[in-house]
């Protein structure tokens, strides 16, 4: 009997306990930086978009939500000619993000993408591709890879020696 | 009183009682959220009051569906019980001095004999229902019906030895010296556990129970069938509050306040602290129910029945 008063008793008190609920639209709640949230393709510092459509993601991805396909400019540079994510497939676990070798495909921070039609959550590639670097400034693929593209042939990336004549006697 | 006042008063009541009723839903979730650390709906109009105006909007729509299986016009008859029992006993009730529909000089009785009519929408709506879990619930409802309504009766009959009357009026003018909770303060124990059994309200909703009978002698019901059983529920909670003030509070008095603002006020202060158990006790199993009521709570208001008489033949 004591105790049924006195559980009464504590339940009253929680009248002036402080509230838990986040009143949402209103009050965001704290989003941590590396949330798995709106997918982006970024762009490397020279402005040029850093995807060189290796299909890595697509095939990374588990419910099959990526489609892509590949092209190649004048240069011999790779870029997707088209980009597709649908949204509504999208279970955001992030495993584009790791395959990709380019830092291209990055997950961000934004959540709120509901949509009153299925169709708007296809987003092509002019709705994923952003204007900026993504959570990995200063990185550029071509700058470090060895690859040869038009105006830097092999041997001229970053901390790479130039390429070594395997038909000559010296090393 | 004329006829043209009652035809005025009637309809006044039952708007009143309606608009209590509904409000107390918003009251209900909001004092429940508060004392989960919530915030309750405070969305729908200011503070969230309109949110009953939602609720009910949601309800009409509803399909309106009678499961094949059911005995239909009991089925259907079952829900417009319970309002129409506890919606005539608030003929009873002396809001005021003056205010309230009938001076009746059996008001208790009729009280009595109304709330245990109630358990005939129960039981008939978890009979007409043909399903496992309503047929449980309605037999939980008859059972507790009876054995709580037993000294719901016996721990009243203290208030009216003290009055000498079982006109409710003649009660609460009775308790012009003392409230009658100081002199039967067991009785208004007894009959506060026994009122929130008949009310079915938690924690003695085990006709309804929700974790382990679905809905109860409801489970089959949608639409506004649905809603006059949660209507039925609300309606008795305030009948419950209004006749705990009516009987132990001193009714309508009070210093400096009009005296419906003071049968108001106990009233409100009632039905919160019924929202109050709610949030704070866990259900009973349904045997440990039934040993309460006749092994503790019976004997309890025999006691009491006895010791009130004593000390007032000892007076006289």
């Amino acid at each position: 009997m004591l105790a049924l008063l006195r559980a009464l008793w504590l339940i009253l008190l929680h009248t002036f306990k402080k509230r838990v609920t986040v009143q949402y639209p209103e009050q965001k709640p704290y989003v941590p930086p590396r949330w798995r949230g709106r997918i982006i393709l970024s762009r490397d510092p020279d402005g040029g978009e850093r995807c060189v459509a290796c299909y890595l993601c697509a095939v990374a991805c588990p419910v099959d939500c990526i489609a892509l396909q590949a092209a190649e400019d004048e240069t011999g540079r790779r870029y997707p000619a088209s980009f597709r994510i649908n949204f509504s497939r999208c279970i955001f676990c992030g495993y584009c993000e790791e395959a990709c070798p380019t830092y291209a495909i990055q997950l961000t921070t934004d959540y709120e993408m509901g949509e009153y039609r299925r169709a708007n959550l296809v987003y092509e590639k002019e709705d994923l591709l952003i204007s900026g670097q993504g959570k990995y400034p200063g990185y550029n693929f071509y700058r470090v890879a060895g690859v040869e593209i038009g105006g830097k042939a092999k041997g001229e990336a970053e901390n790479e020696r130039p390429p070594v004549d395997v038909r000559g006697l010296l090393p | 009183m004329s006829t043209l006042q009652y035809i005025i008063l009637i309809p006044a009541l039952i708007f009143v009682l309606m608009s209590v009723a509904s409000g107390l839903i918003w009251v209900e979730r909001r004092l429940l959220g508060i004392w989960q650390d919530r915030l309750g709906p405070n969305r729908v109009g200011p503070f969230g009051v309109l949110q009953v105006l939602a609720d009910i909007l949601k309800v009409f729509t509803k399909e309106d569906w009678v499961p094949p299986f059911a005995d239909k016009p009991v089925f259907i008859t079952a829900p417009a019980i319970i309002v129409v029992t506890v919606l005539i006993t608030f003929a009873v009730v002396p809001f005021g001095p003056r205010a309230g529909l009938a001076d009746l000089n059996i008001g208790l009785l009729f009280f009595l004999a109304m709330s245990s009519l109630g358990v005939y929408s129960v039981a008939l709506a978890g009979w007409a229902s043909d399903s496992k879990y309503s047929l449980l619930g309605g037999l939980r409802a008859s059972a507790q019906m009876i054995s709580y309504e037993v000294f719901m009766g016996l721990s009243l009959m203290g208030v009216v030895m003290l009055a000498g009357s079982f006109n409710l009026r003649t009660i609460v003018l009775a308790q012009r010296h003392m409230w009658n909770i100081v002199p039967q303060f067991l009785g208004f124990i007894i009959f506060m556990i026994a009122g929130i059994a008949e009310t079915h309200r938690l924690p003695f909703d085990l006709p309804e129970a929700e974790s382990e009978l679905v809905a109860g002698f409801h489970s089959e019901y949608s639409g506004m069938k649905f809603g006059m059983f949660f209507l039925g529920e609300y309606f008795g909670i305030t009948l419950i509050s209004a006749m705990m003030t009516t009987l132990f509070l001193g009714g309508w008095m009070g210093p400096v306040l009009p005296p419906i603002v003071w049968f108001a006020l106990k009233t409100f202060a009632f039905i919160c602290f019924f929202i109050l158990l709610r949030a704070t006790l866990p259900r009973p199993r349904y045997d440990q129910l039934m040993s309460f009521g006749w092994k503790t709570m019976f004997p309890l208001s025999l006691v009491n029945l006895l010791v009130t008489g004593g000390i007032i033949l000892a007076a006289r």
